[in-house]
């Protein structure tokens, strides 16, 4: 037989300090992106069927639209506007179902295997949250190459591309760890199915996905402002068409908002494993 | 295979529970269990369903509080020092609980990482372990393809790449055909004399604890009714008596109205049902 691991030495028992403590989260979420990359690799089918409802946005909803002029979006075609918008949708449904999986996760023993590793709470929901964001990437890509083939004028500069990736990172982040709260919360996953369908929706019309604010009801447009799917396609609109955005707020909203909600997520993973 | 390295002290208990207790709302699970595992040894926690036994080892496993002194994990106290514990402790739950979209290699792979096992070596532990295994000539297939009884030792697998001073088995062998069966307590088996590693089961099984734990100690309601090796145990019967008369004896031989909750029963029967 080949020679196994030797048992460490006691003092690789020592706990770590914050900083060994901060490098513990990082590797973690290094590995988790790496985990998901590797589920991607192995079943790439996934990447095709979830961009069938953003394809059937931008081919049917986007060019009908645009054709008819009813969304007034200035100089900007109404096809470009709508891209970055059905991105950010796009990252946002993904994003959003992760609850199930932990809640899969707890059922298979998987989150108790996973949290018999030194690994901080934090930094295990940290690391899933990024690893919602790598497969929302990936996906970005094809819902990105879907936007050039109609013609949507996207931006050459590789900045701007880096500013879409980290954006949609930290946006998937806030709706994974939201519903990762969720899942803490409810315990089921039934509920949170129900619960998961019942807001995507109303998430996605109280942004500015599809419509600018101005064209919104006041009512809507306070929604708007709390929520943060509206700083992602803001952020998305400015670095891939152009547009007017605030994207210091865009960015320091998508970072407070991922930062709160990986800690609610993280205080709510002890109630999880027990429920 | 290499022996251990430099061990601790020989009186350290692996594992040392004191006064342990847990409640939930109003039913108390675990009250007042004291118990010493040895270093080296299989060490069995038998009951009925309901007993305490998950209770105990979620909580030596850090899934529960546990009050400060209460649980030692070679001398460190589990509730100070969550971390450290973990670095010590390799387990395997009930369920199936491998990932079956990605393959042998990287579900082994994934575990070395998140225990720091340095770059280096890598590679190099995640085959020693799938070999000990015997996966090495199938680590690159897809999980979803392998047989319940792969998947058990590939969890083992997982379990041991951090190379863990004690090795803890929730029901390792629910739901196994006797030969899967045979296969997993084969490689435990020469995985611990390989290694004097430590290892703390819960079973069912009494026949398997018999023939596999060097010390059993027999719970019923949150509390240990009888410790001992299972020739003491049976002995204390009679000259004929069996491990199972032994449980009987202990447990009242009454299905227990509390005996395991909806989701332990689902539990098993969703694992049962994985394994064909």
């Amino acid at each position: 037989m080949s020679v196994l691991p030797v048992a460490p030495p006691a003092a690789s028992a020592e706990d770590p300090g914050p900083l060994g403590t901060l490098a513990t989260a990082a590797r973690r979420v290094a590995t988790m992106c790496l985990v998901e990359l590797q589920r991607l690799r192995h079943d790439r089918s996934e990447l095709v069927t979830r961009a069938v409802q953003p394809a059937l946005w931008l081919l049917v909803f986007g060019q009908v639209f645009t054709r008819i002029h009813a969304i007034p979006t200035g100089d900007t075609p109404y096809l470009d506007f709508l891209a970055p918008g059905i991105l950010a949708q796009s990252a946002l449904f993904i994003a959003i179902f992760y609850g199930i999986q932990i809640i899969w996760e707890r059922d298979a023993g998987v989150l108790s295997k996973l949290l018999v590793t030194p690994t901080p709470r934090m930094a295990l929901v940290t690391a899933k949250a990024f690893a919602a964001g790598v497969r929302a990437v990936a996906q970005a890509v094809v819902v990105l190459l879907l936007a050039l083939v109609l013609g949507v004028a996207l931006s050459p500069n590789p900045l701007h591309w880096l500013g879409v990736v980290v954006a949609l990172l930290l946006g998937s982040a806030f709706f994974c760890c939201l519903s990762i709260t969720i899942a803490g919360l409810v315990l089921s996953r039934d509920r949170l199915m129900g619960i998961g369908q019942a807001i995507t929706m109303p998430l996605f019309f109280a942004s500015n996905a599809l419509y600018p604010v101005e064209l919104m009801p006041g009512w809507l447009q306070v929604i708007n402002h709390v929520n943060p799917l509206s700083y992602e396609v803001e952020a998305l609109r400015g670095l891939l068409i152009g547009t007017p955005a605030r994207l210091w707020l865009d960015f320091a909203v998508l970072v407070l908002a991922a930062a709160a909600m990986i800690t609610i997520a993280s205080s709510l993973l002890p109630r999880l494993v027990r429920g | 295979m290499t022996a251990i390295g430099a061990g601790p002290p020989a009186d350290v208990p692996a594992v040392r529970c004191t006064g342990l207790r847990q409640a939930f709302g109003d039913t108390v699970a675990v009250d007042g269990i004291d118990l010493e595992v040895r270093p080296g040894e299989v060490f069995g926690l038998l009951g009925p369903n309901g007993a305490g036994k998950t209770t105990t080892i979620r909580m030596i496993t850090t899934l529960l509080p546990a009050p400060p002194g209460a649980i030692e994990v070679f001398g460190i106290d589990v509730a100070r020092r969550r971390s450290a514990v973990r670095r010590l402790l390799g387990y395997v739950p009930q369920q199936l609980s491998a990932d079956g979209t990605l393959s042998g290699r990287e579900n082994v792979a994934l575990f070395a990482r998140l225990f720091d096992v340095p770059r280096r070596d890598r590679d190099a532990q995640v085959d020693a372990v799938l070999t000990a295994v015997d996966l090495l000539d199938v680590a690159d297939r897809q999980v979803k393809t392998y047989s319940g009884g792969m998947v058990r030792r590939l969890e083992l697998a997982q379990a041991l790449v951090s190379a863990p001073r004690v090795l803890v088995l929730d029901e390792p062998t629910v739901g196994l055909d006797p030969v899967a069966r045979d296969g997993v307590w084969d490689r435990i088996t020469d995985i611990r004399l390989a290694t004097g590693m430590t290892v703390l089961v819960t079973t069912h099984a009494m026949q398997e604890a018999d023939a596999q734990c060097d010390r059993i100690a027999l719970m019923h309601r949150g509390r240990v009714q009888a410790l001992g090796t299972p020739a003491d145990l049976r002995g204390a019967l009679g000259p004929d008596a069996t491990l199972d008369d032994v449980f009987r004896h202990h447990t009242g031989d009454t299905l227990a109205d509390r005996s395991g909750g909806l989701r332990d029963v689902r539990a098993a029967r969703r694992t049962a049902g994985r394994l064909g």
